[in-house]
């Protein structure tokens, strides 16, 4: 089981700050604890701003299918925004932004782990729980899981032809990364400040 | 003496590579330092490279100095949290071991303890910023040090004919941010791809040591083609090494390839540092022919 939580409200304004947005909740799931309360209230504030194109809210959208039914309905609303915010696991907005590869897609929430029934996460995206979701920094592809030693500053030497040192099979994480913050025209992001990581978010949950 | 003292000074700074043994013997790898590094400045050493387990780096280093040669400290991210990390530093600066290469590392799967944890609780670009954070008399959790802090000179690597190299230059750019003041990059093959490389990574004002490999067989050549990280032998100097076998065995002909390469960088860079990977004899010689 995991625990969704929305990440500082500082946090997500400076994302948004003042641009068009598409705001995508995913509820419904067993086995996420979702913070619908908090969520619906901070979206009518950003409503408020009467910046927002659109806003769905459903269930399941880890699963690319029912995502992509749910979202084409949606289309010009989410062409006419500058950014999709995504209220969901860090596997939603995964699947999210390699769909919408050209859209800038940003998680505002962290996911943390909580302790029993581990959810079946489906298909190829993963998300580790970490508790400080960093897809915002790394254009909505996971660094915990997509890269072997869960890097947050960035590619290590390892990489040969796209693929990892450790599995010549896989793609390496910080490579797509890159590939994808310079298709958004993020590449920006890779000159945040050192990204440490807080393992005592365990306990504080 | 700080390695980043000579870079300031202008000189042309030549560092070479050993790896301890696995065992505790280290007087032939001191012989082999004292009578070939000599014409070189500073001598790196690894920290359990590829994930083998070995001698420590930093016992290595202090037994260096009390040899009177010039040591980097390689430190990587892959075996210690931050608590050893930051410990292991403070304990080479109070051995007066005041050069530090910082890198991630290889993973563990690459090396001889595949059972291993991975650590990697931080990476090269976090360390560089927690090695200025002791610097600056402070611990990564905030706590004061008691007295003077430690001072370093910050070293870091680059891969500069990598297939990733403008993934490669955004990491350099995030090294020097936090805190990086020198570079060592990996085997350089193709002075072409190094020189357009140095192009780019002249905006960040940090001297950069080109690194040398000493070909020793066409068969070298072509299993690092395949299997190692940006490193790519063009198929001319696999045919060189080719064409006279016994030439090639006796290391003639991977130090006249490496002899030339080094000419045709060092217009572009600011040191050499070579990985002889136990050829440490044809140091001299690969300098003499170089021309340094
Ligand atoms: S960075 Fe990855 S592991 Fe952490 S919350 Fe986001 S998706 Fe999950
Ligand atoms: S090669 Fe890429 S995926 Fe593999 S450890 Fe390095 S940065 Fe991560």
């Amino acid at each position: 089981m995991l625990i969704t939580q929305l990440k500082s409200k500082e946090t997500i304004t400076s994302l948004v700050n003042g641009k068009k947005i598409f705001i995508i909740n995913c509820q419904g799931c067993k086995e996420v604890h979702f913070p619908e309360k908090e969520a619906a209230e901070f979206q009518k504030e950003l409503a408020a701003d009467g910046k927002v194109t659109g806003t769905i809210t459903t269930d399941y959208i880890c699963n690319p299918e029912n995502m992509k039914l749910r979202l084409e309905k949606h289309m010009s609303e989410i062409k006419a925004a500058d950014l999709v915010l995504v209220f969901s696991c860090g596997v939603g907005v995964q699947t999210i932004a390699e769909y919408l590869e050209d859209k800038t897609v940003c998680a505002a929430c962290d996911s943390c782990r909580l302790p029993g029934f581990q959810g079946v996460t489906p298909l190829e995206y993963d998300c580790g729980q970490c508790g400080e979701c960093y897809l915002n920094l790394t254009g909505g592809i996971c660094p915990i899981t997509a890269c072997s030693k869960s890097l947050l500053n960035g590619q290590c030497g390892g990489a040969k032809n796209g693929k990892c040192e450790v599995d010549p099979n896989m793609e390496c994480g910080w490579e797509r990364i890159y590939r994808r913050l310079e298709k958004i025209g993020r590449l920006d992001a890779l000159k945040s400040p050192v990204q440490i990581r807080n393992y005592a978010t365990d306990d504080e949950v | 003496m700080k390695i980043t003292e000579l870079f300031e000074r202008g000189e042309f700074v030549v560092s070479a590579e050993v790896g301890p043994p696995k065992g505790i013997h280290i007087e032939h790898l001191l012989e082999e330092a004292k009578t070939y590094l000599k014409g070189v400045t500073a001598v790196n050493v690894t920290d359990n490279q590829s994930s083998v387990m070995r001698l420590g780096s930093l016992a290595t280093c202090k037994a260096l100095k009390d040899e009177g040669l010039l040591p980097i400290y390689q430190l990587t991210c892959r075996d210690r949290n931050r608590i050893a990390l930051q410990s292991d530093l403070l304990s080479a600066a109070m051995l007066g071991i005041d050069n530090v290469l910082a890198l991630t590392g290889d993973h563990i799967k690459l090396g001889d303890h595949k059972g291993a944890k991975p650590v990697f609780d931080l990476d090269s670009v976090s360390l560089l910023h927690t090695i200025c954070k002791l610097e600056a008399g402070e611990d990564l959790g905030g706590n004061k040090l008691v007295g003077e802090p430690p001072k370093f000179a910050k070293g870091a690597v680059v891969s500069p004919c990598s297939d990733s190299v403008d993934s490669q230059l955004a990491k350099m750019e995030r090294k020097v941010r936090a805190g990086a003041e020198y570079f060592q990059t990996q085997a350089v093959y193709e002075p072409e791809k190094f020189i357009e490389f140095m192009e780019k990574a002249k905006q960040f004002g940090k001297p950069v040591q080109l690194g040398i490999v000493i070909l020793k067989s066409a068969g070298m050549a072509k299993f690092m083609n395949d299997n190692v990280a940006g490193i790519h032998v063009p198929q001319d100097m696999i045919d060189e090494l080719k064409a006279d076998k016994e030439k090639a065995k006796a290391g003639i002909t991977g130090v006249e390839i490496a002899a030339r390469i080094i000419k045709e960088c060092k217009p572009y860079c600011q040191g050499l540092h070579i990985m002889a990977l136990g050829w440490e004899s044809k140091v001299p010689s690969l300098l003499e022919q170089a021309g340094i």
